[in-house]
């Protein structure tokens, strides 16, 4: 696999000329944390950044997606038809992401284009994607990704990884859409022949600063009924306030809502992310709540992520270890623990 | 704080022990550097694992309502006053509750222990009103008041108003009059001024509702922004839905708030909005002399009246 060499003065002109050809997106500052954000003419993404409050899911899944449009109006030609909103997919590349996020991506993705369902809004923002990442040299105390199949070096969801070695970055361009970013960027010195190994070594630091770790070999092994009739999950879920800050700050979370919203005779179909954390998530029309606790909505975040996914697509369990949940818990409320219990 | 550990833990074991409480809502330690986790201890053993320092920024009232059983709390000056809240609401009973009373110094700012440490704290310890946080560039060491939240700098109220086994002795007082400095900056703006800046507040909120669940207020069967039938407030990333949902909640409890901070001490996107709840406060303290969940008696302002009640604005 070819490995380029980029100084940081070329990567940043190179970046901008890649602009001509593709929309990028890379991580900003935004008030006190990094944001993904598409950028403006002449901005580049922040190559230092640590962290990104929110994943970059929503580059694929926005937090409100207009999915169909439609009038009430009985002069239109077309009253009471849903339209599918029109919307333009030119090439993107995400600069910068983090490999556990771009692998998170891959989960999704199980989810959003199977053999029975597939999303087209989200698979046609995928399809116009060029992942282009960049490696985790210092893991944050709460990343357990090598825990999850993944790493802070894994290559599974990009197209390049690139890799900053301090003096400048190495890209290991990994696929033909990595390829043409290179080539749209003007990249193309090749890095001497000890690059690969520099990979490496540089990784292996990276996953041995790694400090949290999981298991849930036993949790494979155990029934769902095991696991869901457990007797720890009031004291468990106890300091669980039930709100979205995990879902929504989680690179794998999935739920959706549909909604419609009316104005005046012109309307729109909404897909808003959900959050299996609230009541309203699973109220029946018949006014049932089949999850009316709060520590069963806790119960099944859990369950979703460390069973139930693991069980429908044997690929491991529906977390990539990213650490965001943990830190944004209000309550302290952290799925390593959690799994341990459920591990037991 | 280390004896206030040592007395919550021999104080709950003790009511355990005894059968006078069913439980006791507390803080057990943290998984990271700088945060608790509210925990129910029931068991005298599990009461071995309570613990308090100044990062216990919820305010265990939330845990509270609605339980049938008899409870044992821990409780700082501001959860005392929820916890009376509670009760004038018919929440829970009196004497239903025990509180385990903590004479509270403060809770540091989430905000301003990251920025001491520079980047992620891998450690943080608490002695005696000082406070070190250990991070990859090093350790630093400061004084806990300087780190204060800035309701805690301000608190009116740190000795619990119910305190029904104190587990140590009361703490001075730090402040005498309502610091709305921050509050009458806003006032002063011109109304487009105003707009822009909350617009600007707003602007990065997800709406995960974090503020309103750490709240020991919002505790309604099915909250205004949940009902389906009819939906008040869209589901999206409109932001006319994020302020209505901020406005009608500041709304919602003006008389019954006692700044205690979860709300913003929760909020993942570090979103002020103690500042539109202490507007409430300011308006229900000038105009009815108010301080929420001061006694058990007097209903919140709102919630009542008297003949003496200002009046100007009826035209």
């Amino acid at each position: 696999m070819k490995i380029l060499h980029i100084d940081k003065a070329s990567w940043d002109k190179g970046v901008l000329k890649s602009g001509e050809t593709y929309r990028l997106t890379g991580p900003v500052k935004d008030k006190d944390t990094h944001a993904f954000k598409n950028l403006n003419d002449g901005e580049l993404p922040d190559m230092g950044y640590v962290e990104t409050k929110m994943s970059p899911k929503a580059l694929l899944f926005p937090r409100s997606e207009v999915m169909l449009t439609y009038s009430t109006n009985p002069h239109d030609g077309n009253c009471n038809i849903m339209k599918e909103a029109s919307k333009a997919y030119p090439p993107r590349a995400v600069i910068g992401i983090r490999p556990f996020d771009a692998k998170a991506i891959q989960l999704v993705k199980l989810n959003f284009d199977t053999e029975e369902y597939k999303d087209p809004y989200w698979l046609k923002a995928y399809e116009a994607c060029t992942f282009v990442g960049l490696a985790i040299n210092q893991p944050s105390i709460t990343d357990f990704s090598t825990s999850c199949n993944t790493g802070p070096f894994d290559e599974t969801g990009l197209d390049v990884l690139v890799v900053d070695t301090g003096h400048g970055f190495l890209a290991k361009i990994l696929s033909t859409k990595g390829q043409a970013w290179a080539d749209a960027a003007g990249f193309n010195i090749e890095a001497g022949a000890d690059a690969a190994s520099k990979i490496t070594a540089m990784k292996k630091e990276a996953e041995a600063n790694i400090v949290s770790k999981i298991s849930v070999d036993k949790i494979a092994g155990k029934t769902v009924l095991e696991l869901f009739d457990a007797g720890h999950w009031e004291d468990t879920a106890f300091g669980c306030i039930n709100c979205g800050t995990c879902t929504f700050a989680c690179p794998t979370c999935w739920c959706f809502d549909i909604q419609d919203e009316t104005y005046g005779t012109q309307g729109v179909r909404i897909k808003n992310w959900d959050s299996c954390m609230t009541g309203l998530f699973t109220m029946h029309g018949s006014g049932h709540n089949p999850r009316e606790y709060p520590y069963q909505r806790t119960r099944q975040r859990f369950m979703h992520k460390l069973k139930y996914f693991m069980d429908k697509y044997q690929e491991g369990i529906m977390c990539v270890g990213c650490g965001r949940c943990i830190k944004q818990c209000p309550a302290n409320i952290d799925i390593r623990e959690i799994c341990n219990t459920m591990n037991q | 704080m280390i004896n206030y550990t040592e007395n919550i833990r021999k104080i709950s074991g003790d009511l355990l022990k005894s059968g006078k409480v069913d439980v006791v809502i507390g803080y057990k330690k943290g998984t990271l550097p700088g945060i608790n986790e509210p925990f129910l201890a029931r068991t005298p053993e599990d009461a071995q694992k309570l613990v308090w320092d100044s990062q216990c920024r919820l305010n265990l009232a939330n845990y509270l309502t609605n339980r049938k059983e008899n409870v044992g709390i821990v409780a700082k000056g501001c959860d005392s006053r929820n916890i009376a809240t509670h009760i004038i609401e018919h929440r829970v009973t009196r004497e239903q509750v025990t509180v385990i009373g903590v004479p509270c110094t403060g809770m540091t700012d989430k905000n301003k222990l990251r920025e001491l440490a520079g980047g992620e704290i891998t450690a943080l310890t608490e002695k005696d009103g000082i406070i070190t946080v250990t991070s990859r560039h090093g350790e630093k060491t400061v004084e806990k008041q300087d780190l204060l939240q800035s309701n805690c700098a301000n608190c009116l109220h740190r000795n619990p108003v119910i305190n029904d086994i104190p587990c140590a002795d009361p703490v001075p007082e730090i402040n005498t009059a309502r610091n709305d400095a921050e509050i009458k900056a806003i006032e002063a703006m011109s109304p487009a001024d105003k707009w822009a800046f909350f617009e600007d507040l707003l602007s990065t909120c997800t709406r995960c509702y974090a503020c309103k669940n750490a709240c020991p207020l919002c505790y309604c069967p099915t909250c205004f922004v949940d009902e389906s039938r009819p939906q008040w407030v869209g589901k999206g990333d409109d932001p006319i839905d994020v302020r209505t949902y901020h406005t009608l909640r500041a709304f919602h409890c003006a008389g019954r708030c006692t700044d205690c901070g979860a709300c913003e001490a929760a909020c993942p996107m570090n979103i002020k909005v103690r500042l539109l709840t202490g507007k409430m406060e300011k308006s229900c303290f000038e105009r009815y002399g108010w301080e929420a969940g001061l006694n058990t008696e007097v209903r919140p302002a709102l919630d009542t009246f008297t003949l003496h009640d200002p009046e100007e604005f009826i035209k």
